[in-house]
């Protein structure tokens, strides 16, 4: 038997080392969007505050977009609200409101109480856009380009540091914030 | 041991209660309905399927389902449906593609190449023994000799 085969043990140690060493760093939650790079789906839904008024796709093309998912009932949306209002602040990129599965009365509170960062809402009331959409909870964030094709997905709270991270996704996109 | 088979059973029954809740004319669109929602994962709690799941997003899904079905669509155009939004994530049965060919195929060539190996082996064994067979056999004096030796251990 060559010498060399006495090394297929570790180097199949190594090998396997090597996986599972990556496995402890891959967030299981973080499932990748379906949609990245296809079109936003075509709706017609009415918007949050203004009842009679139908939003369709053509309000949301045209230039990058942020299109942020929230509700409620969601307590992680609340947590993020602070950081919305600041970005909604000091970038010129408009941020619209995609009210999930929620009450119209009770999310118009929600805008009344503590700010309003959206350029406007979209009122989902039976979730069948976010199902479009491919959302399975709130919050969630997509970044949308100028054709309105869907360039990023993130899932959970915006923090300080996605917020960075975004600038730069945007950036790329040809907006300067 | 009584009390614990009653809450099992109360669990049980639960657990099914979720799935009961759409009413179907036809037997055969109740039947395939159970089949798609065993055979759908839920996108927000990653191992359960939709018919087990209670979250927000399992209901919106198995309503669809069920709205489909209604509309006389096939398992293929709402399988398609649900990965168009939710990605190969929802199947518990993964499709055949690029991203997991490895998968797919890893075991077939393994299995090979293990087949090949122990084609190789024997092949070589049987040839050393060929190898033993080409020894040239004893003359009489060689075998006379031979017969002394085991004789004499014999003895012993």
């Amino acid at each position: 038997m060559p010498r060399v085969l006495l090394f297929i043990p570790l180097v199949l140690f190594i090998t396997l080392s090597f996986f599972l060493w990556k496995g402890l760093s891959i967030d299981p939650r973080a499932l990748p969007s379906a949609l990245i790079d296809k079109p936003f789906p075509d709706f017609k839904v009415e918007a949050l505050l203004q009842s009679e008024r139908f939003l369709t796709k053509a309000d949301i093309v045209g230039r990058p977009v942020l299109v942020n998912v929230w509700a409620t009932w969601c307590p992680s949306c609340r947590q993020e609200h602070e950081q919305l209002l600041r970005m909604a602040q000091e970038s010129k990129i408009k941020i619209i409101g995609l009210n999930y599965k929620d009450e119209r009365q009770a999310a118009t509170q929600w805008l009344q109480q503590l700010g309003n960062p959206y350029a406007f809402n979209i009122y989902d009331e039976a979730g069948m856009l976010g199902l479009d959409l491919g959302v399975y909870g709130a919050p969630e964030t997509y970044l949308l380009d100028a054709q309105g094709v869907v360039r990023h997905r993130h899932i959970g709270v915006i923090t300080e540091q996605t917020w960075l991270d975004i600038q730069l996704l945007i950036e790329s996109l040809g907006v300067n914030k | 041991m009584v009390r614990f088979f009653v809450v099992f059973l109360v669990l049980i029954s639960n657990a099914y209660a979720a799935i009961d809740t759409y009413e179907f004319k036809d037997k055969s669109k109740e039947h395939r309905f159970h089949d798609l929602s065993a055979d759908m994962r839920c996108p927000k709690c990653q191992n359960q399927n939709l018919a087990d799941s209670n979250a927000a997003i399992a209901q919106d899904l198995k309503q669809k389902i069920y709205l489909m079905l209604e509309a006389d669509k096939t398992d293929t155009e709402i399988v398609d449906y649900m990965v168009a939004r939710y990605g190969d994530f929802v199947l518990y049965e993964p499709r055949f593609n690029a991203q997991n060919a490895v998968l797919w195929l890893g075991p077939i060539v393994l299995l090979v190449l293990g087949l090949l190996m122990v084609i190789w082996l024997t092949r070589s064994r049987n040839k050393a023994k060929q190898d033993n067979k080409s020894i040239p056999e004893l003359d009489a004096k060689q075998q006379q000799q031979l017969q002394d030796v085991l004789n004499k251990d014999n003895k012993v």
